[in-house]
């Protein structure tokens, strides 16, 4: 690898407490600590697990026009945003395909847009081709800013023990400013696992801090909870059918192949929004579906989906072995014809067909999600 | 990291051991380690043939799928089919519960060629 990669300042912290490091998005990160990401996954579901996603970028919006420049860059109607809410939302092409998918978090100073590290320079430059005609000012505060995220069935109450702020009463996808260990922090009662928690936006100088202190909250709790890598946080992402970059969504794919016409609001004038439109009309030719196999072995990204007479017909996005659903499973684009629920499939794995079923997504029910 | 004072392996980190006329075959503790938590384990039939360096399985962990490379010729008699539900006992256990196929070697004096544990530890922690 010639290109140098960078290192969150959690680094040193996760070399020395058994993380196995790997290059992701430009980024050395730990895609497993010691006990291996099954146990990291489980963790995650029964009590709390706690991520360094500091790679992820952030840009904030400010200026007269912020609001009408971001409506008009991604498919959610943020003027329908309460102050302090959160949401998902994704930048589109012209062509409807996606640039990027984001939370955009509507803070009383500014417009916060949580992007992803592999995609913050392209982003930028999205934005900025696009800042003409509005009085906004668009700026990356990845660097200054630390992202931490606490996932779980137990995770508000152990960062209760930390904060003064009532989180029992904060309803989920919003924001609060409060303090944490004494830290100025957002709080966004959000995240990518399926579960409840929180994800922490702080000053990047009190990262190494606030780590260490809400692990030591675990023991002084009586909460289980510990630091968790990449491999399972794909693995908890998948299971509740939450789109990732580069799988599920990217350049040549549109919102409404991906499953994501709910993050997109026909009322507002967003880029690609003609684009979709006419797909709507006309149909879509590929679809996003969710499949598991009948027979045993993993299927992996790349790998041909064949229809029951073994013509192939679709392409795996992603797959895995997922822990708490038990089964062998993944996503692929197949024709629409293929994507009703029960329809049989062959995924091609090593050249022989596996038998395999599509399935209602999620696999997993987000446990927020009443 | 263990390494079965009784077992001969290959640099590729397949174990063998010697059961009768027969030569037992898995992955080593090293291999387990570096691979992490393993989700599947594709065997081959009972009565297939293969040649000293052929694939004869996979293994999949959770990030990768890796090959298995056969020690010496020969033809399968048995594959340990509680891996098909258990593949994590190649974690807990990769030089006992979890061993992968038998087979009757066809040129028992390719036992010679494979590496004395000693020559594998130096190959192991080479990559540590």
């Amino acid at each position: 690898m010639s290109e140098s990669l960078m290192r969150t300042r959690l680094y040193q912290w996760h070399v020395d407490h058994g993380g196995r490091m790997v290059p992701f998005a430009g980024w050395e990160m730990p895609v497993q600590y010691t006990t291996g990401p099954i146990e990291e996954h489980h963790v995650t579901r029964r009590s709390a697990g706690l991520f360094d996603i500091d790679h992820m970028g952030q840009i904030s919006l400010t200026g007269l026009d912020a609001e009408r420049f971001l409506n008009r860059l991604v498919t959610w109607d943020i003027t329908q945003m309460a102050e302090y809410e959160a949401h998902y939302a994704l930048m589109c092409y012209e062509t409807g395909g996606i640039v990027d998918d984001v939370f955009i978090y509507n803070l009383p100073d500014k417009w916060f847009v949580v992007v992803n590290a592999d995609n913050l320079a392209k982003d930028y430059d999205w934005m900025m081709a696009h800042a003409d005609g509005y009085e906004v000012t668009i700026k990356d505060v990845s660097v200054d800013t630390y992202m931490l995220a606490l996932q779980g069935p137990r995770a508000i109450e152990l960062l209760q023990h930390l904060t003064p702020a009532n989180l029992a009463e904060m309803p989920r996808f919003t924001a609060l400013e409060a303090e944490v260990d004494g830290i100025k922090t957002l709080i966004g009662r959000t995240g990518y696992t399926g579960e409840d928690g929180v994800e922490l936006s702080f000053p990047a100088g009190k990262a190494h801090r606030l780590w260490e202190r809400i692990l030591a909250a675990g023991p002084e709790t009586g909460i289980e909870v510990q630091p968790i890598g990449l491999a399972a946080r794909d693995s908890l992402r998948f299971e509740p059918s939450f789109p990732l970059y580069g799988h599920e969504i990217g350049a040549n794919i549109t919102p409404l192949e991906a499953n994501l016409g709910w993050a997109c609001r026909f009322n507002t004038d967003f880029i690609g929004k003609a684009a979709l439109l006419e797909q709507k009309e006309q149909g879509l030719t590929k679809k996003l579906i969710g499949f598991e196999l009948t027979e045993k072995g993993v299927p992996r990204q790349g790998y041909p989906v064949a229809n029951e007479q073994g013509q192939e017909m679709g392409e795996v996005v992603a797959g895995l072995y997922a822990p708490t659903v038990d089964k062998y499973c993944g996503h692929a684009f197949v024709p629409p014809e293929y994507a009703k629920p029960g329809t049989p499939l062959q995924i091609i794995i090593r050249n022989k067909p596996k038998q395999a079923v599509v399935v209602k997504r999620p696999f997993y029910k987000p446990a927020y999600r009443s | 990291m263990n390494v079965d004072p009784n077992a001969k392996y290959l640099e590729s980190h397949e174990w063998s051991r010697k059961e009768g006329d027969l030569i037992v075959c898995g992955i080593s503790d090293h291999a387990q380690e570096s691979l992490s938590d393993v989700v599947f384990v594709e065997l081959p039939e009972v009565g297939a043939t293969f040649s000293k360096g052929d694939v004869f399985g996979v293994v999949e962990s959770v990030k990768a799928a890796s090959d298995l490379y056969m020690s010496m010729d020969g033809e399968i008699v048995e594959i340990n089919e509680i891996l098909e539900d258990e593949p994590e006992l190649i974690n807990s256990d990769p030089f006992g519960a979890a061993w992968l196929i038998k087979f009757k070697p066809s040129d028992p004096s390719q036992w010679d060629d494979l590496l004395t544990p000693d020559e594998y530890q130096e190959v192991a922690e080479a990559e540590e």
